[in-house]
C-alpha cells in the first residue's frame, strides 16, 4: 500500500531533509540545513503550523507524524553535528605536532648530592641504633686534658707527640687548647655526664698534622663506646662482626683481631677485615682499633673500674667509606670537585634503612 | 724491629713452620709489617763448576762455556762475557726461567750471536748481593763440595728477615730474646737457655773514672752508667755469620767493637756504647747538657745541645747525647787498642724529648724512649765484655758502676677469675700462671688471691687489666668468643637528639633542591677568616700545617665561595653547593656552632643553570638563597613566614640584597642575600652568587605533641572568592608589611594573600614608588559571602594598607 495524503507528502520531505543533513560538509552548511528545516521558517516548521487549520481527529494522527519526523531531524542534527566537530578537531590536532624527542631537563632533585661520608655516617647510625647506641657529639677545639691526660696520657706521655697535634696559642692560664686528635674525646664527656649503663657512638671531625695521599689534616671517625657492669671482649666482637656484615652488605665476614697497644684500652686490639669477604684486592685491610677501656681512664671520669667495665673502639669513617664504595683517594673528600661528588656522591632518595637495605 | 728465622732460633727452639710463626707474631701484638725471605728471591741460584771455556767463534768478548751443576751429568751450555771466566772456576749459575734482581730479567732460552745460551753465570751484583761486579763470582777451590746446592745456603743467607712493628709499651720484645719468649709463651717452641758466658770481670780497675753529675730535679735522666775497659784488643772486622745477621736487619758492619753493641742492642734490647779509651780526656761522666755545647756525632752531624738533654762528658765536653747516638771523635777505629764499653740506663721520657729535639732516629733512642730493662744493665755489660772478648782479644778490668739501678719491682693482686670477666675467654687458673710465668712473671698465693710480681723488662704493667691482655693475647683472641649484646627494646628506638634529625632532614631537603653536598677544612686562610669578621688570636693554630689551613673558620660561606672558585676553574661557571658543619666564634665548647649553608652561582637556580630550549638561563639572586633557606627551615619545622625578616646581614652580603631572618631581637635564625662583590672579587668569582646560613642551634624547639593524631580538617564546602588590589607604595616599604597588614583586615575570613605583582618601572621608579599587587583569598565558612560582605573587606584591606605602609589603591 501506498502512503497518501498529507503523510505521504511528510515523508518525501522527511527524506529531503535528512538528505540535506548528510549533505552538509561543514558545521555552516548543517546550520542552514537545521534552520531550513526545524528553523522558524523551516519546512517542518512550516508543516506544524498546519496544523491549526485541521479537524481534531486529523490533527491528531498528523501531529504525532510531524513530531516523529522533526524528533528524528533533530536527532540526525545532532549527530551530524558531533561527526563534523569531530572531524573539525582532528584536523586542528593534525596541525599542533610537537617533535616528542626533544629532551626535557633532569630536576633538581636528580642533580643534588648527598656526600659520601655523610651517607656513611647515615648508615652507620642505623645500624648502631638498631643494638641501641646513641649518637653523641663534642666540640672539635679540645683541651690537652680532656684529648689526652683523662684517656690515659699523661703530660709526658709519647703518645702524645705521635698524634701531630694542632695547638693553639697558650689562654690566659698557660693552657693551651688544641684540636682533637680522635673523638674519643667524647667518650671522656659522655662518662663524665652520663652514668652507665652507656652505649654511644660518636661521629666527627678529628685533626693531625699530616698531609699525603692516605693522610689529610682533617678527617673523620667514629668511635664506639659500651659501658655496663658485665660487658666484655666478646661483646666488643660480636659487635663488630655484627656492624661489619651489616655495613659491608655481606652475609659473612672474614675478620682478624690482633692485639695491640693503645694507652686508654686494656686490652687492646687492632681488626683487620678480609679483604677478599668484601671483594677488595689484597689478603688483610687493617678497619678499626679497640680495646676494654682502661681502669684509668674509668677513673679519670669518676666511674669505679670495680664496678663497671666496657669498651671502646674508633675507626675512619673515611677509611670505611673508601673501602665499601671503592674511592681510591682521601684528599678528593676534602676538595669539593663537583665532577667527584656527583660521581662518588649519592641521590638524597637513597635514605638508609635497615628495612629497605643501606644501599641501593 | 728486623730479626732472622736463624737469630731467633738461638733464643728459641722451634720446629714450627715460618708461616705459623709469622700468624702467631702478629696476633699476639708484634705485627708483622714484612717478610724477606732469600729462598724465594734467590733460591734457584746454585754453585756450579765451569768444566770448559773456548772463544765465541764469532763475537771477541765472549766465550762459551760448559757448566756443571750435577756432577756426571750432561753441562750446560752458557755464552758468557765475564773476563774471569775460565775453566774450573766455582760460581753461582742461574738456570733457564730464573728471575736475577740486579738485572731485573727473567732468563729464557735464546741465542747470543748465533750460540744458544742455556743460563748465566752471575756476579754478586746480580745477585744484589752486592754492588761489586768485577765479572761472575769466583769462589775458593774447597766450594767444589757443594756444586748444585743453593748458593745462598752455602753462604749463610738462606734466612729469612722479618720485621715486625713493636707497640710503644713493648720495650722487651726491641731484642730478639724478647721476642723469642713471647713466642715461647704461646706455646711454639721453648725459651732455650741463657748463653753461657766465659769470664769476664777483670782483677784491675779501670784506669777512667765513671762519675754522674746531676742535681736533685736532673737525677732521673740517667741513674745507673755502668763500665768496664778492655785493653790490649785488636779491633778487626766481626766474623761473617755477625756481620751477615747485621746485615740483615739493615745495619752496617764497622768493626768488631761497634758491631758488637749494635749486635746486644738487637739480640737483648739492651743499646751499648763503646769508647776508644785512649781518646778520652780524663773521667767520663754523664750530665744535663749546657746551652752553648756542641759535639760531632756519629751521623757526621753536629749537634747543639742544651739544658734539658742528658749527655755523656769528659773533661773536653759532651762526648753524645745519653740513649740517643754516640760522638764521632771518641768513636772505636781500627786502631784502637783499649776500649771503655759503657752500659747505662736513660730516662724515657727525657731520651724521648732529646730524640724529638734533634729529630734523631736511632736503634738506641727507639729502646731507651720505651724502656729499656734497667736490670740489664750489668749483664748487657757482661754479654758485651763476652763478645769483645771472643772477637777482639784483650784483657779485661773490673766493671765501675756509678749510681743504682732503678727498683722497678713490682706485684700485683691478681683474681685469675678478671680473665674471663673481661675478656669472655675461660682459661683455667692453671693456664693463666703458666702463661704469666711463661712471660718472666713470678707469682705466689692461691684460688683468687695471687700476687703476681712482674718481671724488669716489662715496665708496661701496672695492674689486673694488663694481665689480662696478657693472658688473652697470648691465649688467642680468636679464642674469645663473639657475645650478642643484650637487647635493650624488643624494636630498636630512634636515637636521634632534635638537632641530629634537623640536620638530617635539612641535608637531604637541600640535596633535593639541586645543591650538592660538599665538606670542606674547618680551618682557613687567616685573610679570609678576618673578611668573614672571624680570624681572633684564639682561634688560630700555632702550628698549622699551611697558611691555607691556619684559623678557624667563623663561616661556611667562605669554603663554598672557594669550593665555587675552584669548580669554576675547572669549567662549571654554574653551581650550587651546601655544606653542614661546624664554625667556631671561641675555643671554648660553647663557641661551635651547627650551621647549614648554601651557595649558588652563574645561573644554577633550582630548574638548573646554562642553557636550555624551554627557558633561558636566568642569573642567581637572593630569592633563590632565600627559596633554598626557606625549604631547610621549613624542613626542620619552622615556617619563614613566622619569623622577621630584617636588613642587617653580615659584611660578606650585598647590603640592599640580603637579609636576616629572626625569632625576636636576639634569636638570629638565618641570613641570605646575594654576595658583596667585594666579597665574590677576594674568591675571583665568575657572576652573580647568592648564599645563605642556617644557625641550626639558634632554631626553638619544636613542640612536644600529646599524641601522633592530626586535627581535623576544617575545609569548607563554600565556594572561595578572590580578589586583586594593587597598591603604590613607596620604594622603600618591605612587602612584608604590606601583607601583614593586609591580613589584619579580617583574620578570620581571609584564607591567603599571594603577591602576583610587583612593578617598579615607569613613572613609578621617578617618584620612588613602586606598585605590589595581591591577591586575596576569602574562604567564607558559615554563608555564601554576599556582595557586601566582600566590599567591606575591600575596604578594610586598603584602609589597613594606607594605615601600615601609606600605600594607596592604583588607579
Amino acid at each position: 500500500m501506498t502512503a497518501s495524503g498529507p503523510t505521504a507528502d511528510l515523508n518525501a520531505l522527511e527524506q529531503d531533509v535528512l538528505a540535506s543533513i548528510t549533505e552538509a560538509g561543514d558545521l555552516t552548511a548543517l546550520e542552514n540545513a537545521r534552520v531550513a528545516a526545524i528553523g522558524k521558517k523551516g519546512r517542518i516548521s512550516a508543516e506544524m503550523q498546519k496544523l491549526g487549520a485541521m479537524k481534531p481527529e486529523e490533527r491528531k494522527a498528523f501531529g504525532k507524524a510531524v513530531n516523529a519526523v522533526k524528533a528524528r531531524v533533530t536527532k540526525a542534527l545532532d549527530t551530524r553535528k558531533g561527526a563534523l566537530e569531530a572531524a573539525a578537531l582532528a584536523e586542528k590536532l593534525a596541525t599542533e605536532r610537537a617533535d616528542v624527542s626533544l629532551p626535557v631537563r633532569d630536576g633538581p632533585e636528580t642533580r643534588g648530592r648527598i656526600h659520601p661520608v655523610s651517607q656513611v655516617l647515615d648508615e652507620c647510625i642505623e645500624i648502631f641504633a638498631d643494638m641501641g647506641f646513641s649518637v653523641a657529639e663534642g666540640p672539635d677545639i679540645e683541651s690537652q686534658d680532656t684529648n689526652f691526660t683523662k684517656l690515659n696520657m699523661p703530660e709526658d706521655h709519647p703518645a702524645r707527640q705521635d698524634h701531630d697535634t694542632f695547638y693553639f696559642a697558650p689562654g690566659l692560664d698557660g693552657s693551651r687548647q688544641l684540636l682533637r686528635t680522635h673523638t674519643s674525646t667524647v667518650q671522656i664527656r659522655t662518662m663524665l655526664n652520663n652514668e652507665p649503663p652507656l652505649r654511644i657512638i660518636a661521629p666527627g671531625r678529628v685533626y693531625r698534622g699530616d698531609s699525603d695521599q692516605t693522610h689529610t689534616p682533617m678527617f673523620h671517625q667514629i668511635e664506639g663506646l659500651v659501658i655496663e657492669e658485665k660487658i666484655h671482649m666478646g661483646h666488643l666482637k660480636w659487635v663488630l662482626e655484627e656492624f661489619s656484615k651489616a655495613f659491608f652488605e655481606v652475609d659473612d665476614v672474614e675478620m682478624r683481631f690482633r692485639a695491640s697497644h693503645f694507652p686508654f684500652t686494656e686490652p687492646s686490639m687492632e681488626v683487620d677485615i678480609g679483604a677478599g669477604t668484601i671483594g677488595k684486592p689484597g689478603d688483610w685491610l687493617e678497619v678499626l682499633g679497640c680495646g676494654m677501656v682502661h681502669p684509668n681512664v674509668l677513673k679519670n671520669c669518676g666511674l669505679d673500674p670495680e664496678r663497671y667495665q666496657g669498651f671502646a673502639f674508633g675507626m675512619g669513617l673515611d677509611r670505611i667509606t673508601m673501602l665499601k664504595y671503592g674511592i681510591p683517594d682521601l684528599r678528593a673528600f676534602f676538595s669539593a670537585d663537583l665532577r667527584w661528588l656527583r660521581h662518588y656522591g649519592f641521590s638524597m632518595l637513597n635514605t638508609p634503612t635497615l628495612g629497605g637495605g643501606l644501599s641501593r | 724491629m728486623k730479626f732472622t728465622l736463624s737469630w731467633l732460633k738461638d733464643h728459641l727452639e722451634t720446629e714450627v713452620p715460618v708461616e705459623t710463626l709469622l700468624t702467631t707474631l702478629s696476633a699476639i701484638g708484634l705485627e708483622v709489617e714484612s717478610v724477606e725471605d732469600p729462598a724465594e728471591t734467590l733460591g734457584a741460584f746454585v754453585v756450579a763448576r765451569i768444566t770448559e771455556a773456548k772463544p765465541h767463534p764469532d763475537a771477541d768478548r765472549l766465550q762459551i762455556v760448559q757448566v756443571e751443576t750435577t756432577p756426571g751429568k750432561p753441562t750446560h751450555e752458557v755464552v758468557c762475557g765475564a773476563p774471569n771466566a775460565r775453566a774450573g772456576l766455582i760460581g753461582v749459575f742461574a738456570p733457564i726461567g730464573t728471575y736475577v734482581p740486579g738485572i731485573d730479567v727473567t732468563l729464557v732460552k735464546r741465542a747470543v750471536r748465533g750460540v744458544t745460551s742455556n743460563g748465566m753465570m752471575c756476579s754478586d751484583s746480580e745477585l744484589q748481593l752486592s754492588d761489586e761486579a768485577d765479572g761472575i763470582i769466583d769462589l775458593p777451590a774447597e766450594m767444589a763440595k757443594h756444586i748444585g746446592e743453593p748458593y745462598i745456603n752455602v753462604i749463610g743467607l738462606n734466612d729469612p728477615v722479618i720485621d715486625v712493628a713493636i707497640t710503644p709499651n713493648r720495650p722487651d720484645c726491641t731484642g730478639v730474646r724478647g721476642i723469642a719468649r713471647d713466642l715461647a709463651a704461646a706455646g711454639l717452641g721453648t725459651l732455650k737457655p741463657e748463653l753461657k758466658l766465659g769470664p769476664v770481670e777483670g782483677k784491675k780497675a779501670p784506669s777512667i773514672d765513671i762519675a754522674l753529675k746531676f742535681d736533685t730535679e736532673t737525677k732521673d735522666a740517667c741513674q745507673v752508667f755502668a763500665g768496664r775497659m778492655v785493653t790490649g784488643v785488636k779491633n778487626t772486622a766481626s766474623p761473617d755469620w755477625m756481620q751477615a745477621r747485621l746485615r740483615a736487619v739493615g745495619l752496617r758492619p764497622i768493626n768488631a767493637l761497634v758491631d758488637v753493641t749494635n749486635y746486644v742492642a738487637h739480640d737483648r734490647g739492651r743499646p751499648l756504647h763503646v769508647y776508644d779509651a785512649d781518646k778520652l780526656k780524663g773521667g767520663v761522666h754523664a750530665r744535663m747538657g749546657k746551652k752553648g755545647e756542641s759535639f760531632l756525632a756519629l751521623d757526621g752531624n753536629t749537634y747543639d745541645v742544651d739544658g734539658a738533654m742528658c749527655v755523656i762528658a769528659d773533661d773536653s765536653g759532651p762526648l753524645g747525647l745519653g740513649g740517643v747516638i754516640g760522638g764521632e771523635l771518641s768513636g772505636t777505629t781500627e786502631d784502637t787498642e783499649t776500649v771503655l764499653i759503657e752500659s747505662a740506663w736513660f730516662s724515657p721520657t727525657r731520651t724521648a724529648a732529646t730524640g724529638r729535639a734533634t729529630g734523631l732516629i736511632t736503634d738506641a733512642r727507639y729502646r731507651f724512649e720505651r724502656g729499656v730493662d734497667p736490670a740489664s744493665v750489668m749483664p748487657g755489660l757482661d754479654l758485651a765484655t763476652h763478645w769483645i772478648l771472643e772477637l777482639a782479644g784483650g784483657t779485661p778490668s773490673k766493671a765501675t758502676v756509678a749510681g743504682t739501678v732503678p727498683d722497678t719491682s713490682k706485684t700485683i693482686a691478681f683474681n685469675p677469675n678478671r680473665v674471663e670477666q673481661l675478656s669472655g675467654v675461660a682459661v683455667s687458673a692453671k693456664d693463666v700462671k703458666t702463661i704469666l710465668k711463661a712471660l718472666g712473671c713470678k707469682i705466689d698465693g692461691k684460688g683468687e688471691k695471687l700476687n703476681v710480681s712482674i718481671p724488669s723488662w716489662r715496665p708496661d704493667i701496672h695492674g689486673p687489666a694488663d694481665l689480662v691482655e696478657e693472658v688473652v693475647r697470648i691465649v688467642g683472641l680468636d679464642k674469645v668468643p663473639a657475645t650478642p649484646l643484650p637487647r635493650i627494646h624488643g624494636v630498636a628506638q630512634p636515637v636521634l637528639t632534635e638537632n641530629q634529625k634537623r640536620t638530617r632532614l635539612a641535608r637531604r631537603i637541600l640535596a633535593s633542591r639541586g645543591l650538592v653536598e660538599c665538606v670542606t677544612w674547618s680551618f682557613i686562610p687567616q685573610n679570609e677568616a678576618e673578611h668573614f669578621a672571624g680570624g681572633q688570636d684564639n682561634l688560630q693554630l700555632a702550628n698549622p700545617i699551611s697558611v691555607d689551613l691556619s684559623t678557624m673558620r667563623p663561616s661556611l660561606v667562605p669554603g663554598l665561595l672557594s669550593a665555587l672558585h675552584r669548580n669554576q676553574n675547572r669549567g662549571f661557571q654554574d653551581a650550587a653547593l651546601f655544606e653542614l658543619g661546624q664554625t667556631y666564634s671561641s675555643a671554648e665548647a660553647a663557641g661551635q656552632h651547627l650551621i647549614a649553608s648554601g651557595a649558588r652561582a652563574g645561573s644554577e637556580t633550582l630548574v638548573g643553570g646554562g642553557r636550555d630550549w624551554q627557558a633561558t638561563a636566568r642569573p642567581v639572586d637572593l630569592f633563590d638563597a632565600k627559596a633554598d633557606l626557606a625549604a631547610a627551615l621549613s624542613a626542620m619545622g619552622l615556617d619563614i613566614e613566622k619569623a622577621q625578616i630584617t636588613r642587617d646581614a653580615p659584611s660578606w652580603y650585598h647590603p640592599g640584597r640580603s637579609g636576616t631572618v629572626r625569632l625576636g631581637p636576639k634569636r638570629i635564625l638565618a641570613h641570605f642575600g646575594e654576595v658583596h662583590p667585594a666579597t665574590a672579587a677576594l674568591y675571583e668569582l665568575d657572576g652573580p652568587v647568592a648564599a645563605f646560613e642556617i644557625f641550626i642551634n639558634n632554631l626553638p624547639p619544636e613542640k612536644k605533641k600529646a599524641g601522633r593524631a592530626k586535627p581535623a580538617l576544617p575545609a569548607s564546602d563554600l565556594l572561595p572568592v578572590r580578589r586583586d588590589f594593587a597598591f603604590v607604595v613607596d620604594a622603600t616599604v618591605d612587602a612584608s608589611t604590606l601583607l601583614r597588614a593586609a591580613e589584619k583586615a579580617d583574620k578570620k575570613l581571609i584564607s591567603n594573600i599571594n603577591v602576583f605583582d610587583v612593578f617598579e618601572g615607569g613613572d613609578l621608579a621617578a617618584e620612588n614608588k613602586k606598585s605590589v599587587a595581591i591577591e586575596v583569598t576569602l574562604q567564607p565558612h558559615d554563608e555564601t559571602l554576599k556582595d557586601k560582605a566582600i566590599e567591606a573587606v575591600s575596604e578594610a584591606i586598603i584602609a589597613q594598607v594606607k594605615k601600615a605602609t601609606g600605600g594607596v589603591i592604583r588607579g
